[in-house]
């Protein structure tokens, strides 16, 4: 298959762009497999990409129920960042980000991963202490961090309201520069093109409908398209994980779904350079490069499978953002859509070998999914071709919950919808 | 020949001149006119530049489905991107600019894109920019670099960083009936509803109610259209119970049939006045919907298709009837469907000349032959334009055309034409139909995608439902009306209507392949090609394609480029349109303003909580700061004083005589019943059951999982009577908690919570002469330690009021925490103000407050962080071994009891620097780098009793640290300095001064 | 979304404060089953499709509501007071 290249566009331009060949083969399912990855979001083609680049397992099925990346990897706001409080968060997420400096060279696919920086914006005495502490943990555990005054702030994302009449003036910021944001279709389909490239077999519209078994042992899956023997069963269908786990006769786990919206503007010229968060709420916004500002917050708080999100939320979203940006008020809102999160009892992931026997399973991304592919991607694949964890993983157990230890970010305990 | 103005028609008042400027030019149109109409009547054919290729693009469409025609507004001193010229009513002194151009709109240089077109092609970012292994431009520097000139000369307007003036304001609604769509349809089925005295709303999204009657130039009962219409639009707006919203979109359908819309107040005013907003956010609940929301005229794909000049034919033909303009002199009609002929008959009574009707069909129907003889023209059947030429349209070429196979044959012919008039047919406008759930189903004769089944409770009239005649319209919009009242289907004659009888199935042919480039998404430049090329590269599901392509996801949401767009990836599939599918429409159905959905709320986001005594806090100087969503004191500073001066002599005054502190913002929560005492036992992990009557204790609660959850004194004030306080931040969230552990886990116990937060106002009155202050001025109760013990309460009167005196202590000194009602508040805190006086009295804030607790060790929100058990924090000695409690079955986990967990240390600066909140501590023989954190500082304050700059940590280890050195490190802040670890009780440990 | 409170009437989504699956039964006081602990606290079967569920009407009344509701469609089925609800199944 043809390298992605200036070149290569230049002489498929002369050429009436007759030469492009397909991003990756529609391939049909074959019996069997060393691994086959349940889901063909963006989690599930990272492993798939890591397994047969890294470890040279490329006798690889990626099953994906509807289109290539139909979930969560293009429903997101793009967000890549660290800036993360705990040590094991900021570990595996600085992985992630340090994959992501170089995925689009390594993948020859442009996802267009741009460093302009995610500021958090504190609004009060304790706010600030919290961040400090944050980007001190970060610069700590070797990744960066900056605190911004609010003149400082007011030069780096003019438009933020930085004046002492806001209702939760300003009172600093942090930012962490090597932060930014992608193009999230395209880290799907770069995933999917270099695994494929590989020899990975992607099969799209094929529903896992149940799992083979062995006594315990799982030994592949029964699909709309005929069953098939995997030596390793991989299970990355965050949003849906529940579903897919009843199927292996797992009836609960510390997951709750629940339906996050996410929002755009109308096009306009540059108008915000990084990402903002607005830390009197729970707002994130940012500019595409089509010049939407794409923004979201905080979940619609009820257990939800619908890619529908309430008008309560779209309300108080908005009522954030006018806050933090008050010139936003004049612009509009082009598009809301949804996407279904696993909540974890913790806010953090999970990224096993288990629990049943011939099975793995990388799920409980809460908002987090994105950001984190590479390194899902990366150590999930470490873990199934070694069956032990890679050690940014390693803390990333379903049995944490059981031992007490828990990895809870906003300190909010057991309940999935608050973290 | 440019457009102008037909000297009769339309409904514009021709007597009344509107002056406005476009880029500065000053025109003038009338009152009635739309910006777009005004413009065409000024011969403004050029209006906007295309996203990607800067392509000189004009007016296409009317109404909301317009996709080239966006301009920004100026007004009110700010800018606003991006809004249709066909949606903006003209007004005096209307300033609007074009977009996406520089220098000029005419000379462009974006428009150097269209040279690198083929390069430009879909996918063309993805494939490029990938950057080098190593250098300065390695990883995804290169991109970066690229990126900052391709995001300029993306987007669309220019939006300003001026904050919006504008007030906006929100309604919610509630009718029986909703009606969504004003046109016949609509007003027919609001008043079908309303005459069996329904509650109606009826929204219509245009300026004026009518929808096509406006413009169709049919007949209704033997009148006009237009005045049927108008007639019953005016009887509709004088019915008690119909309200009728114009300038109105409903724009999003949710869960349990609310519906949100947006009502543009004072737009399409010169000058709003004062008290009006700009904008209505509604959001209505209706028993029944029904959607009335008519249908959206399509192009024809074809080489050449957006030059300035070509228009949907539905669109020249209401800019001629409704607003009496002729967007051409010579017009050639391009269509695959009947409605076109119809739309050259109203431009040539307008007084153009039609110069050729070319209609992909090889037969078409009497009623079309006969308007093709009203226009006097001899339609070209079995043709198709293949291409168009001229800066504005001078030209259009045609060739033969075969609607069976789709190709094209025979010579080239050219038409001289200064305007071309497009139809591809008419689709369903099912957005709001799709939003409230389900899939869309294609209809073959209508070439069309008809709503879902209902999975809400809505029902269709008109052309939404595939009618596409005025007749329909009249007969499935009373049924609609009626069945949602409850009534049976009418027997009664509907209006006569006098319409053509066309024919509404187009031809299946919605692209002409001829070569060149042929736009299916204007605004967004996809092209045919870019199509077949997503298709070639495997982007075959109609997601990948939206995704692959922007097809469909510009401003104007692909109204017009859905369908025309599916068929073409359809045919490169092989498949028929229905089985490609279609993508989910979602809310909004046409943008809206931020601020609007804000509404009350921008500029204010939330509301202030403030205490009783806020006033006077004010009045003495103190300097506010957030907590939540309550604003304290943070310290009354005197002139000159630094925050660290001011709080360092409002804790002296504390520790040397006496201070006060406004502590009404604790939470309070009222637990009464025979089972308050058990209730408090299970939540808190000591014991409350044994507390006597008249006697506080500190408690501390955990959550289910083990965790600390919030800390506070709880007071019995009788035998079934406690007085719960909590930490202003948990106010709320523990009053959730306590009612679900009695609604939900203990639904036996009898017990009732009622929060009092806002019933008390509070003060603390502490320091060694705190007992002199309040002997000075309560009445009715002794305070001596006997009568007052340390927790003890008592009750009495501050000059008038009763008060609640409870001797608690925050700040370890003697002290007295005096509640009172909050109207009592101000009142009781003068009092105390007063009666200070000689003592020396000082109000401290929560500097203070914070310096004092640091000072004793005690922990606030800082270091219950949600991630601490008791045992981090040396609170074990709560934890009762006599009950179980909330949070004791999990506490034990091996997570929680580890010997690495961070616990609470005191530290002491050594270099005498202060030290910051958030800072972290590593060990001492760090020697390179920062080195390994091994906790951080939850406070700090300069300690006026230590003369030190202090603070409290969670460090690992804790108590095993005391008496080691260890460094502060802070690179957040450029701070590392030496401290020593030690017990966090820095001062008074054995508690001697409060109790004293 | 709206939900009919028993005491008050249909009321908005916006009134409501969620909180979360109902099918799950807290151990007796006393338990020191660890196991029967971690379950209550950690374990969700949170289906798609029906699902029970505690609702407080913290705008309102401020009762809880047991609600069984369609995840997948938002559709509600029933919505009752829970004290009663569980009154009658204990």
């Amino acid at each position: 298959m043809a390298e992605y290249s200036a070149l290569s566009l230049l002489k498929n331009a002369f050429s009436g762009n007759r030469g492009w060949k397909p991003a990756w083969r529609k391939a049909s399912p074959k019996p069997a497999y060393d691994v086959i990855v349940v889901g063909g979001g963006g989690h599930g083609l990272a492993t798939a990409y890591y397994l047969a680049a890294e470890h040279g397992i490329r006798k690889v099925a990626v099953l994906e129920k509807g289109w290539l990346g139909s979930g969560n990897i293009g429903r997101n706001t793009t967000i890549v960042r660290s800036n993360y409080l705990l040590p094991e968060s900021i570990r595996f997420y600085d992985h992630s980000v340090k994959l992501w400096e170089n995925l689009s060279h390594q993948l020859n696919y442009n996802v267009m991963f741009s460093q302009r920086g995610v500021l958090n914006l504190a609004h009060s005495p304790a706010q600030v202490d919290d961040y400090i502490r944050r980007g001190n943990a970060m610069r700590h555990e070797g990744g960066d961090g900056i605190w911004l005054s609010p003149a400082q702030i007011a030069r780096y994302a003019p438009g933020v309201d930085v004046s002492s009449s806001a209702r939760f003036p300003v009172v600093g910021g942090l930012l962490q520069p090597r932060a930014g944001t992608a193009r999230h279709d395209a880290v799907a389909w770069g995933y999917a093109r270099a695994a494929d490239r590989l020899g990975v077999d992607i099969i799209e519209n094929c529903e896992v409908t149940g799992f083979l078994r062995d006594g315990d042992e799982i030994t592949g899956v029964a699909t709309s398209r005929g069953d098939i023997r995997g030596k390793k069963v991989a299970v990355a269908v965050a949003g849906s994980t529940g579903r897919v786990m009843k199927l292996a006769g797992i009836e609960n786990l510390p997951i709750e779904s629940h339906v996050l919206q996410a929002f755009v503007s109308e096009s306009i010229k540059p108008f915000v350079d990084c990402v903002v968060t607005f830390g009197a709420g729970h707002l994130y916004m940012s500019q595409s490069d089509k010049g939407g500002l794409v923004f979201g917050g905080s979940l619609d708080l009820y257990n939800s499978y619908a890619q529908r999100g309430n008008l309560p939320l779209v309300e108080e979203v908005m009522s954030e953002i006018t806050a933090m940006f008050p010139a936003v008020a004049k612009l509009r809102l082009l598009r809301s859509w949804g996407g279904v999160m696993d909540m974890s009892m913790d806010g953090s992931p999970i990224i096993t070998k288990g629990p049943l026997p011939g099975m793995y399973l990388n799920c409980g991304w809460c908002y987090g999914g994105f950001k984190a592919t590479p390194a899902s991607g990366y150590s999930f694949a470490w873990t199934i071709a070694k069956d032990e964890p890679h050690p940014i993983n390693a803390p990333f157990t379903l049995s944490r919950f059981e031992r007490g230890v828990i990895i809870d970010e906003k300190g909010q305990g057991p309940t999935p919808k608050l973290h | 020949m440019s457009p102008r103005r037909a000297a009769a028609g339309g409904t514009i008042d021709r007597s009344r001149p509107v002056g406005f400027t476009f880029d500065g030019v000053k025109m003038s149109g009338h009152e009635g006119d739309m910006l777009a109409s005004a413009l065409l009547a000024n011969g403004v054919l050029l209006v906007g530049r295309s996203f990607k290729y800067h392509r000189p693009r004009g007016i296409f469409a009317a109404g909301a489905d317009e996709p080239n025609a966006l301009v920004t507004v100026l007004r009110d001193g700010i800018r606003e991107p991006n809004i249709p010229a066909t949606q903006i009513e003209l007004h005096e002194g209307l300033r609007v600019e074009s977009q996406n151009r520089f220098p000029s709109l005419d000379y462009d240089f974006g428009a150097l894109a269209q040279l690198a077109g083929p390069l430009l092609s879909a996918g063309f970012y993805y494939k490029t920019f990938m950057g080098p292994v190593a250098g300065p431009l390695k990883g995804t520097r290169l991109w970066m670099f690229c990126e900052r000139f391709i995001r300029r000369a993306a987007g669309l307007g220019r939006a300003d960083h001026k904050p919006d003036p504008a007030r906006y304001e929100r309604m919610n609604a509630f009718c029986e009936v909703l009606v969504v769509g004003g046109g016949v349809a609509g007003l027919m089925a609001a008043e079908a509803a309303a005459k069996s005295g329904k509650r109606v709303i009826l929204a219509e999204q245009e300026p004026r109610l009518g929808g096509m009657a406006r413009w169709s130039g049919e007949e209704i009962g033997s009148k006009p259209a237009r005045e049927w219409a108008e007639g019953l639009a005016a009887r509709l707006a004088r019915m008690d119970n119909v309200q009728v919203l114009s300038r109105t979109t409903v724009w999003g359908y949710y869960d349990g049939n609310t519906l949100a819309a947006l009502e543009r107040v004072g737009d399409h005013l010169p000058r709003r006045p004062g008290d009006m907003p700009r904008h209505r956010h509604w959001t209505i609940r209706a028993a029944k919907v029904i959607l009335a929301t008519g249908s959206i005229e399509r192009p024809i794909v074809f080489p050449g298709n957006d030059r300035p000049g070509i228009m949907l034919a539905g669109a020249a033909m209401r800019y001629a009837a409704e607003y009496g303009v002729l967007p051409g002199e010579k017009i050639a009609i391009f269509t695959n469907n009947d409605s076109a002929y119809r739309a050259a008959t109203v431009l040539k009574a307008a007084g153009a000349s039609i110069a050729a009707i070319i209609d992909v069909r090889k037969e078409i129907s009497t009623a079309a032959q006969a308007l093709a003889g009203e226009a006097g023209v001899v339609p070209l059947l079995g043709h198709a334009v293949v291409g168009t030429s001229g800066k504005r349209l001078q030209r259009v070429i045609l060739r033969r055309f075969d609607p069976q196979t789709g190709l094209v044959s025979g010579d080239s012919r050219p038409i001289s034409a200064d305007f071309l008039a497009v139809s591809g047919g008419w689709s369903p406008a099912i957005h709001l139909a799709s939003q409230a759930g389900g899939k869309p189903r294609w209809d073959d004769f209508l070439q069309a995608f008809l709503p879902p089944v209902p999975q809400q409770d809505w029902s269709g009239a008109g052309a939404l439902t595939g009618g596409m005649t005025t007749a329909a319209a009249l007969k499935t919009g009373r049924s609609a009306g009626r069945a949602a009242a409850g009534q049976k289907p009418s027997r009664a004659r509907l209006p006569q209507t006098e319409e053509p009888g066309l024919d509404p199935s187009p031809a299946p042919v919605l692209e002409i392949r001829a070569g060149g480039k042929a736009f299916v998404d204007f605004q967004h430049d996809v092209t045919a090609d870019d199509v077949r090329l997503a298709h070639r590269e495997g982007f075959v599901s109609v997601e990948h394609l939206k995704r692959y392509t922007t097809l469909g996801m510009a401003t104007d949401q692909g109204r017009t480029s859905n369908v025309p767009g599916l068929a073409i990836l359809a045919e490169a599939r092989g498949i028929s349109i229905p089985e490609a599918g279609t993508t989910r429409f979602r809310p909004p159905y046409s943008p809206v303003p931020i601020g609007a959905l804000a509404a009350e709320r921008h500029r204010h986001f939330k509301p202030d909580r403030l205490t009783p005594m806020h006033d006077w806090h004010l009045e003495h100087g103190a300097r506010m700061m957030e907590a939540g969503l309550w604003h304290r004191p943070q310290i009354y500073g005197q002139a000159g004083e630094t925050v660290e001066q001011a709080y360092v002599r409002e804790a002296k005054a504390v520790r040397e005589a006496v201070g006060i502190v406004d502590v009404s913002t604790l939470g309070k929560i009222a637990v009464k019943g025979p089972d308050a005492a058990e209730f408090l036992d299970r939540v808190y992990t000591n014991i409350f059951s044994t507390l006597k009557v008249g006697r506080a204790r500190y408690g501390l609660m955990l959550r289910e999982d083990g965790i600390a959850l919030d800390d506070g004194t709880t007071w019995r004030l009788g035998e079934h009577d406690f007085l719960m306080t909590t930490t202003t931040a948990n106010a709320g969230k523990v009053m959730q908690h306590l009612e679900y552990y009695l609604d939900l886990v203990w639904p036996e116990l009898r017990v009732h919570l009622t929060s009092v937060t806002d019933q008390w106002a509070g003060a603390a009155v502490a320091g060694p002469r705190s007992r002199d202050v309040l002997e000075a001025c309560i009445s009715g109760t002794g305070i001596d330690d006997e009568t007052l013990p340390f927790m003890g309460i008592v009750h009495g009167e501050i000059d008038g009021a009763p008060v609640m005196v409870c001797r608690l202590s925050f700040s370890g000194e003697l002290a007295y925490e005096v509640y009172c009602g909050a109207g009592h508040g101000i009142h009781v805190w003068e009092a105390l103000m007063e009666a200070g006086g000689p003592f020396g009295i000082a109000p401290y804030g929560m500097e203070a407050l914070g310096a004092l607790r640091i000072e004793k060790g005690h922990v606030t929100g800082a270091e219950i962080d949600g991630r601490t058990t008791a045992r981090d924090l040396y609170l074990d000695w709560m934890l009762s071994k006599k009950k179980p409690f909330i949070g004791s079955a999990l506490m034990d986990r091996e997570g929680l009891i580890d010997k690495g967990r961070i616990r609470l240390v005191g530290i002491v600066s050594l270099d005498d620097r202060p030290l910051g909140g958030g800072a972290h501590i590593v060990e001492d023989s760090t020697s390179e780098g920062l080195g390994t954190s091994i906790g951080h500082i939850t406070a700090f304050c300069y300690s006026p009793q230590l003369e030190r700059y202090i603070g409290l940590a969670l460090v690992k280890g804790g108590k095993a640290r005391h008496g080691t050195r260890a460094r502060v490190s802070d690179p957040l802040r450029d701070r590392f300095g030496p401290v020593e670890i030690v017990s966090h009780h820095f001062f008074d440990p054995e508690g001697k001064r409060m109790h004293g | 979304m709206l939900i009919s409170c028993p005491h008050c009437g249909p009321r908005d989504l916006a009134e409501f404060t969620y909180q979360g699956d109902a099918t799950r039964t807290r151990p007796d006081l006393a338990s020191t089953d660890t196991a029967a602990w971690h379950a209550y606290v950690y374990e969700r079967p949170n289906p798609a499709g029906l699902h029970r569920e505690y609702w407080q009407h913290s705008g309102g009344c401020r009762s809880h509501l047991l609600v069984v509701r369609d995840t997948v469609s938002h559709e509600i089925a029933s919505a009752k007071f829970a004290r009663k609800a569980r009154e009658m199944i204990g």
